[in-house]
């Protein structure tokens, strides 16, 4: 076993380096941001642990700031800055090009800004307004500068996916783009629609707000645009899972994809229809007309479409592989998956709970349904399914393969990691039964309900079962992130460096039926045309009601009730 | 198995999925149609600074013709203004609802009324009581710390 110098182990390709900083960077807010999950657990079981945690963290004065904390850097941040570093690379190494480094830089730099920026007021309790940050509550400029630049670093990121793309095309006019790479554009072209409606908020009315340049905001226009942004961002987090899920999952339990093309056809899905579903998230508006949301469900419903295709295919995949390692029944072929790759295991787990999150996700996007869940625990359930286990667990797994390769480390702790992966499922998975159950019994979300006032005590008692299922999660999810966040951050502290020869190998799914010689994916090969479609769709369906509420403006001044 | 075989199943979902969504969608109109009361609805636009200043009516609730209530309520940190509201079952009640201050989440506890409250926005929405019983409202959007007391009640008797 060789130890190369620092400087040797990104010699051959440098965009190793800056996607390791943002995969490190997405870990460390991942970790702090992870840190307080347990304690809402605790809290939806009636536990008030924040008394305790002041002693330690004398920063710390709520619930809700330790709310704010746990989705700005779970759900914004780590998300974000993985995708950056990911997609970057795996796009790179599959083009076998390097994206503009200096612009990778800036965009690193930019990001670790803006985050030290939006950090110091959320942890000093000043900008203690949840990660959806709806005004009239008014946090620190800061937060929302730091926010700014958060989002500028991911629209940098955007620009590196295309510009690769565009050169790796005019070098090569006549092959189609290869799959992985097609999947991180096509995930940074839904994006760069996606951003708008957040980056308009952000510039046009939150910055000068809080600046003191604008007296008052909008409240419900400001909501429209962040809603603009804030469903897409879902799929933002998930399908960077996906590239993962088809591009490299199949490939390391000996299965292969059915149909490339396929695969091509459910990215381009996911362009056009990610961002006109944002009204599913208003149902409960005032000042939206019902038609729009109508519009809005049909167009959220058909975003289902490339979901469910994808649980088929990326099924199927296995399947073959593990049929072909002489897997046999009906399910008794699930046994011969390679569960010991923390790849398999973490992505495939991540998937299954896809599944429920998928349902859910359609109760939420039904309309009348909507009224029965909306802004209950039911919600914080459900999303903790698609992007608290699919897509962290898919994360976490790559990265447990994914910086042994960058850096030549060797993972540490294989056997810790694999019992997190495990666990982290299991809890989450019980709490999102509790949150479900809870949520159809009417207890509210985002509620510090283990600190009620004394004449209000009681109230939920009728979920109590439900909160115990909540506690047992919660303290099963801090045991699972120990064992995880370990693993990680232990291989990457290590001075030991493996030889190349030794380091892991990134390499990915190949598919039956190839993308050669076919019209249809050289007609899906024409990106910026689809870009633009799924601007013009975004405008259609958003327009009418944007300028309608922007023409009657109201304006209302900020509070801090915190 | 065969390439074909996995390609025809992998197209029969995909129809299926589409059938899926059709029949939900079918399913979300009719709901529409037969309980669209639900939906809520802006009465209009407000200056959230005169809400408190006769630009929104005193809290209060008022028979408008024999068994139905018009309700104008007022969400603001961290109370519902009336805190108790009394009706019989079988009453239609239309809510108009609006905060001088922060967004609030109007829900009553165990029904559908579940209605955004947002500064320059007056929500409506109606529904008729037809069980019994004290109904919690719950405010069900953060607006500040004491969020989880803002709860007022309904009561509707027989």
């Amino acid at each position: 076993m060789a130890t190369l110098a620092q400087k040797d182990a990104y010699a051959d390709f440098p965009v190793k380096k800056v996607s390791l900083y943002f995969i490190t960077l997405g870990f460390i807010a991942l970790s702090i941001g992870t840190l307080f999950g347990p304690f809402q657990a605790l809290n939806y079981a009636n536990i008030n642990l924040y008394p305790w945690l002041q002693k330690i963290l004398p920063f710390v004065k709520s619930y809700y700031q330790g709310l704010t904390l746990h989705g700005v850097l779970n759900a914004i941040v780590f998300t974000q800055l993985f995708a950056q570093g990911a997609l970057l690379y795996l796009q790179a190494k599959e083009m076998k090009m390097l994206p503009q480094m200096g612009v990778a830089w800036a965009a690193w730099w930019l990001a670790f800004v803006g985050l030290v920026m939006a950090a110091i007021p959320l942890l000093m309790d000043d900008a203690t307004v949840l990660y959806t940050f709806y005004p009239p509550l008014k946090g620190h400029p800061l937060f929302y500068i730091g926010a700014a630049l958060i989002i500028v670093s991911s629209l940098l990121s955007v620009y590196l996916a295309a510009e690769l793309w565009y050169r790796w095309k005019k070098q090569n006019p006549d092959k189609p783009t290869p799959l992985v790479s097609y999947m991180s554009v096509v995930t940074w072209m839904m994006w760069g629609v996606a951003a708008i409606g957040l980056v308009v908020e952000a510039v046009v009315l939150l910055i000068p707000w809080s600046l003191g340049l604008l007296k008052g905001v909008d409240p419900l226009l400001a909501r429209t645009l962040f809603w603009w942004t804030g469903h897409p961002i879902v799929y933002f987090w998930l399908l960077p899972a996906y590239v993962v899920w088809y591009g490299i999952l199949p490939k390391r339990t000996g299965g292969k994809l059915i149909s490339d093309p396929l695969a091509r056809l459910v990215f381009l899905a996911f362009l056009i229809f990610s961002s006109p579903v944002g009204f599913h998230h208003q149902f409960a508006d005032p000042g939206i007309d019902p038609f729009w949301k109508l519009v809005h469900t049909v167009l959220t419903m058909m975003v289902a479409v490339p979901s469910l295709v994808t649980a088929f295919t990326v099924a199927a995949s296995l399947e073959l592989g593990a049929r072909e390692a002489g897997g046999r029944g009906v399910f008794g072929w699930i046994k011969k998956l390679n569960w010991k790759d923390p790849i398999v295991l973490a992505s495939t787990l991540g998937a299954i709970s896809f599944i429920a999150g998928g349902a859910g996700g359609i109760v939420n996007a039904s309309f009348t349904l909507d009224y029965v869940v909306h802004n209950t625990t039911w919600i914080p359930g459900h999303f903790h399914l698609p992007v608290a286990t699919a897509v962290t667990l898919t994360h976490m797994g790559l990265a447990a393969v994914l910086i042994p390769h960058l850096t030549g480390k060797p993972l540490v702790g294989l056997g810790y990691f694999r019992a997190g992966v495990v666990l982290w499922f299991t809890g989450m998975m019980l709490m999102a039964i509790g949150m479900h159950t809870m949520g159809l019994q009417g207890v509210p979300r985002r509620a510090w309900i283990a600190n009620m006032a004394p004449n209000l005590e009681g109230i939920y008692a009728s979920s109590a079962i439900w909160m115990v299922l909540n506690g047992v999660a919660g303290t099963i999810l801090l045991i699972a992130a120990t064992l995880i966040f370990y693993s990680l951050f232990a291989t990457l502290l290590q001075g030991k460096r493996l030889s190349p020869e030794e380091r892991p190998e990134i390499e990915f799914t190949e598919a039956i039926s190839g993308p050669e010689g076919r019209r249809s994916v050289m007609v899906m090969d024409r990106l910026f045309f689809w870009w633009a479609t799924a601007l013009v769709i975004v405008l259609v369906v958003y327009m009418p009601t944007l300028i309608r509420i922007w023409s009657t403006f109201v304006s209302a001044p900020g509070f801090r009730l915190w | 198995m065969d390439k074909h075989v996995i390609e025809a199943y992998e197209r029969g979902w995909m129809y299926f999925s589409l059938l899926m969504i059709l029949v939900f969608l079918v399913f979300i109109g009719y709901t529409l149609s037969g309980y669209a009361f639900y939906v809520p609805d802006a009465a209009r636009r407000i200056d959230p600074t005169t809400v408190r200043t006769g630009g929104f009516p005193q809290p209060h609730v008022e028979e408008v013709a024999p068994g139905k209530y018009q309700a104008y309520v007022i969400g603001q940190a961290f109370t519902w203004l009336p805190s108790e509201m009394r009706f019989k079952v079988g009453d239609e009640v239309t809510f108009f609802v609006t905060s001088p201050d922060v967004q609030h989440g109007f829900y009553i506890h165990g029904t559908n009324i579940n209605v955004q409250v947002i500064p320059g926005e007056v929500a409506k929405v109606k529904t008729t009581f037809k069980r019994p019983g004290e109904y919690l409202v719950i405010c069900n959007e953060y607006c500040g710390i004491g969020h989880q007391n803002m709860i007022g009640r309904i009561v509707v008797e027989e």
